[in-house]
């Protein structure tokens, strides 16, 4: 049974037409449609197909024909293919907007159309990823392969190569990365931030750099290595690269390694490298259960969100440590009016600087060396006929004027401790003190005050107008003991020289030449990132053969 | 002798780029092309093919032709006669191409393209319009009153209205104005034909011949979408044949299709064809029609890709890209990227404003497609593969690779003679 419908002036291509016919055919209640204009030799084509219906006789080139071949006599059909017609029609108008970027088909037009691409994304078939791979390398171009089934010989050559060439091989079977704003393979969208993870462990990688955007903080980039770069056989070549990449990285103040335990003569190799980054580093060896935790600059962790939330913190102390002048002197000065922070802050400094904590405490002196002194005021010595200098700061007040003539001192670290029966501005007492201090300190070495502020906002003390009064008088506050120790740490390291030249791949914004899936160049352009998709596809011998062949004819 | 197949190909490409092709006239096809002024000839598409091997478009043109030059009056007499009578020669081997089946006889009228810088000619037949036509395989009733009409009427007005200009149409400059407009001149010419029958209309108006006539021309002209595909493939040959002089070179000069084999014609190769079976056209069909329908890709409409338009200029004619695919614009970018990295240089005469007026496509090199491993996408029209019906629809076909590998390993081995 044949029904028409006209749709009166609504003049389209024929390509249009024909696509339309063809789509609108595959619907279960037609057996088949045919849409045209009207003009005469369309109507011919009607006539001869089979479709002509009386109602076209009327219609003229302008008129949109729609014959609908159907069982039975059901109108409600062809008007639903009319409406279908008038509904895809606007669709069409509309448009599609698919990320756009170049296409090519052979390596070196890929290079052409990208000409300061600098990484080569590989996710073809594992036995042809090794040829790729050789090739982006001699193109000077830094590698991940996502692909796996490449076997350890052609892994070690290709890391060997890229060794040599001060380039990076992350992989194979390396599942993700994030190389500035450039999400590679499986991969979140994290914000651009100071820390640098590296990692042979794909979800790790994920897990931590999530973890940190949780922790609102972002990170500069996260490089894969492949889960073999630790081992025995390749030897951690990747692992040593992408930390050299990340050492001389200036986005990057802070770096987290992730992987399983590393073959026992890499791990010594990777260890030594970690602390000499000169930069904050944490590293998790997943299994790893550290008996020393804390070398330096080098933190190790056994669990990921301990990883990541560590990383957010050194973090914070960078930034924090950022946004003060350098100290010149080297002493750190702590005058608590709370024993266990006092006692906390001593044993964190005893730790990191390899000291012993002073077991005594004599005269409150919970560290006491030729450099540095932590000193306990709520300590039975000084609240002798005195209140706790909770209570009354005038004790630690004095001491505060007392640095006025340390001319070692270069930080000060203090706790504001508030809730009910401590002082009513406890914050105001010490900015006074320090403002004091400072005015009759002079020109000598300037003194850096790091305080925690023990309390809620529900305290009666008022919290955050605490915090301002603190912060208005150039006083730095830590989230905890631990974090001021490590900013206090940080403020006397001397900054060390960068050595390692920077590698482009993490300086200049990434563009990539992507060989396999296509999706990850969908991905990688709509993160704005720039991409060039390589159409690749496996050749026989011989014609493998004919290609170099041809590649080399001039 | 160049010394090496880059400085050859520059030579392939200088004469290319000064070819300078007019449309001077329609003349019978025997006064220009002498294989077809003696005897029973018959001019198909493709590389040699004997009737035998034929498939069912051109072996219905060929019947057509048969009853159009009286050497048969029933389609039996006639098929009788092409098996035995007729002498099969390809347009490619006499100056001419053809689209789809390509079959030219000596008294239909051909279109005479000169190149007023090298001298050489091309030729092509005239594009019927579409439905039941010759080109796709059909050939009686209403298919034999247009092709006298066409003889009788079209020809003579048209060589009339030509010869009012004094060198005949500068094809270059349609062209150049017809890329900007929408045509890449193998799937769509609607652009050109109008700017043809624009800059022919006056003269034509004022030609010797009745009103009726002239009506009629120009009522064909107006209808007639695809008349410049064929204007188009004799420009195409004529450039092409003055590169293919130079003799030397790795630039494919010609790339043709006879229904059962691709063949390719290189510069440094003289007249070999380099064959290999063709794939068959995927595509959009009309309704009632599908890809079962399909015959083999056939016609030297493929002149217009040899040249750099066609599939290469895809991104010109984005509405040609909905033919295959899930089409739009970017799937026309993607072709014309890709064919970027097979031809060697951008054509300044042909730029195009939906490339950013990159120039089209120029200089096919056999060794890029080796070497990439890409074919040339050709947009063409799909005929059925019955002789009798016509065109069924239109889409995209590739050549074989082998073509292009055969083509290359020849090379390889003339070179290495040289050497």
């Amino acid at each position: 049974m044949l029904s028409a419908r006209l749709i009166k002036g609504n003049f389209q291509d024929s390509v249009t037409l024909m696509v339309l016919s063809r789509d609108l055919s595959s619907l279960p209640e037609v057996n088949r449609v045919s849409v045209m204009m009207g003009t005469s030799a369309n109507k011919d084509v009607f006539r001869e197909t089979g479709m002509w219906h009386d109602d076209l006789d009327d219609a003229t080139p302008n008129d949109l024909c729609i014959v609908i071949d159907a069982e039975g006599e059901d109108a409600g059909v062809a008007d639903k293919v009319a409406a279908q017609v008038e509904e895809r029609l606007a669709a069409m108008a509309k448009g599609g907007s698919k990320a756009r970027y170049p296409v090519a088909r052979s390596f070196r037009r890929a290079c052409d159309q990208l000409p300061k691409a600098d990484l080569a994304l590989i996710s073809v078939a594992g036995q042809y990823a090794h040829g790729l791979a050789k090739e982006a390398l001699d193109a000077g171009l830094n590698v991940m392969i996502f692909s796996d089934n490449v076997s350890v010989e052609e892994e070690r050559d290709l890391k060997e190569q890229a060794r040599e060439r001060g380039l990076l091989v992350m992989g194979p079977d390396c599942g993700t990365a994030i190389v500035g704003k450039a999400p590679l393979a499986f991969a979140n969208r994290i914000p651009q931030g100071p820390i640098a993870v590296v990692g042979a462990s794909g979800t790790g990688l994920q897990e931590v750099t999530c973890q940190i955007a949780r922790g609102g903080m972002g990170i500069s980039h996260a490089l894969g290595l492949g889960g073999r770069d630790l081992s025995e056989k390749i030897g951690g070549t990747s692992a040593e690269t992408a930390l050299d990449f990340v050492a001389a990285d200036e986005a990057s103040k802070v770096v987290v390694f992730v992987s399983k335990p590393p073959a026992a003569a890499v791990r010594a190799r990777l260890l030594d490298k970690l602390k000499q980054l000169g930069k904050p580093a944490v590293a998790l060896f997943l299994g790893d259960h550290p008996d020393r935790r804390d070398y330096g600059d080098l933190h190790l962790t056994r669990t990921l969100d301990e990883a990541a939330a560590l990383a957010v913190d050194l973090a914070r102390v960078e930034e924090q440590a950022a946004s003060v002048p350098a100290v010149t002197a080297k002493g750190i000065r702590g005058l608590y009016t709370g024993g266990t922070l006092a006692g906390e802050a001593a044993q964190l400094l005893a730790e990191a600087l390899d000291l012993s904590p002073d077991a005594a405490h004599d005269e409150g002196f919970m560290l006491r060396t030729a450099e540095h002194r932590i000193i306990d005021l709520g300590d039975d010595l000084y609240t002798r006929g005195r209140p706790h200098p909770m209570i009354d700061p005038f004790g630690r007040n004095e001491m505060i004027h007392a640095l006025a003539e340390d001319a070692d001192a270069a930080i000060l670290l203090v706790d504001v401790v508030l809730g009910f029966g401590s002082h009513a501005d406890p914050a105001g007492e010490l900015a006074r003190a320090v403002e004091e201090m400072r005015a009759a300190r002079g020109d000598k070495a300037p003194i850096t005050v790091i305080a925690n502020l023990t309390g809620v906002s529900e305290d009666p003390q008022d919290y955050a107008a605490q915090a301002k009064t603190l912060e208005d008088a150039g006083i730095l506050i830590a989230d905890s003991v631990r974090m001021a120790v490590l900013l206090a740490l940080r403020l006397i390291t001397p900054a060390r020289a960068e050595t390692a030249k920077a590698s482009p791949l993490l300086s200049e914004p990434p563009a990539v030449i992507n060989i396999g899936l296509r999706g990850f160049a969908d991905d990688l352009a709509s993160n704005d990132v720039d991409v060039v998709h390589l159409k690749w596809e496996p050749v026989s011998d011989k014609t493998e053969k004919l290609r170099r062949m041809a590649a080399s004819l001039i | 002798m160049y010394a090496t197949i880059n400085e050859a190909n520059a030579a392939v490409l200088d004469e290319m780029r000064s070819a300078r092709p007019y449309l001077v006239d329609v003349r019978p096809a025997h006064e220009c092309i002498p294989a077809l002024a003696e005897g029973h000839v018959l001019m198909h598409a493709g590389p040699p093919i004997e009737w035998a091997a034929m498939t069912g478009p051109m072996k219905g043109a060929v019947l057509g032709a048969c009853l159009y030059e009286g050497w048969a009056k029933t389609t039996e007499e006639a098929e009788a006669f092409a098996q035995k009578s007729v002498r099969f020669v390809p347009c490619h081997d006499q100056s001419a191409v053809g689209p789809m089946g390509g079959i030219t006889s000596a008294n239909m009228p051909v279109l005479v393209v000169r190149n007023a810088n090298q001298g050489n000619f091309a030729y092509c037949n005239l594009n019927e319009g579409i439905g039941k036509v010759m080109r796709f395989g059909a050939f009686e009733g209403e298919v034999q009153t247009r092709l006298a009409w066409m003889r009788d009427v079209l020809a003579p007005v048209l060589s009339e209205a030509l010869k009012r200009n004094s060198d005949g149409l500068e094809l270059s400059a349609i062209m150049s104005q017809a890329i900007t407009m929408g045509d890449e001149f193998h799937q769509r010419n609607i652009a050109a034909s109008a700017l043809l029958l624009k800059a022919l209309a006056a003269d034509i108006a004022i030609g010797s011949a009745s009103a009726a006539d002239k009506e009629e021309v120009l009522r064909f002209l107006e209808r007639t979408d695809q008349f410049f595909l064929n204007v188009a493939m004799a420009y195409c040959k004529c450039v092409m044949d003055a590169g293919h002089a130079v003799g030397e070179g790795s630039i494919v000069t010609a790339m043709t299709r006879n229904g059962r084999d691709f063949g390719i014609r290189v510069s440094g190769l003289g007249k070999q064809w380099f064959t290999a079976p063709v794939n068959t056209p995927v595509g959009l069909f009309f309704t009632g029609y599908s890809q079962d329908d399909a015959n083999p890709d056939i016609g030297d409409s493929a002149i217009t890709e040899t040249f750099g338009v066609g599939g290469a200029a895809m991104v010109a004619a984005p509405g040609v890209t909905r033919f295959v695919g899930s089409g739009g614009f970017n799937d026309a970018l993607e072709t014309s990227e890709e064919m970027r990295e097979i031809y060697v240089e951008a054509n300044t005469t042909l730029q195009i404003p939906t490339w950013d007026f990159q120039g089209a496509c120029m200089g096919l090199d056999v060794r890029r497609v080796v070497e990439s491993g890409i074919t040339p996408v050709i947009n063409t029209g799909i005929a059925h593969r019955e002789p009798g019906i016509g065109q069924v629809g239109a889409g995209v076909v590739r050549p074989p690779l082998e073509c292009f590998e055969q083509a290359f390993e020849a090379l390889v081995e003339a070179r290495s003679k040289t050497a």
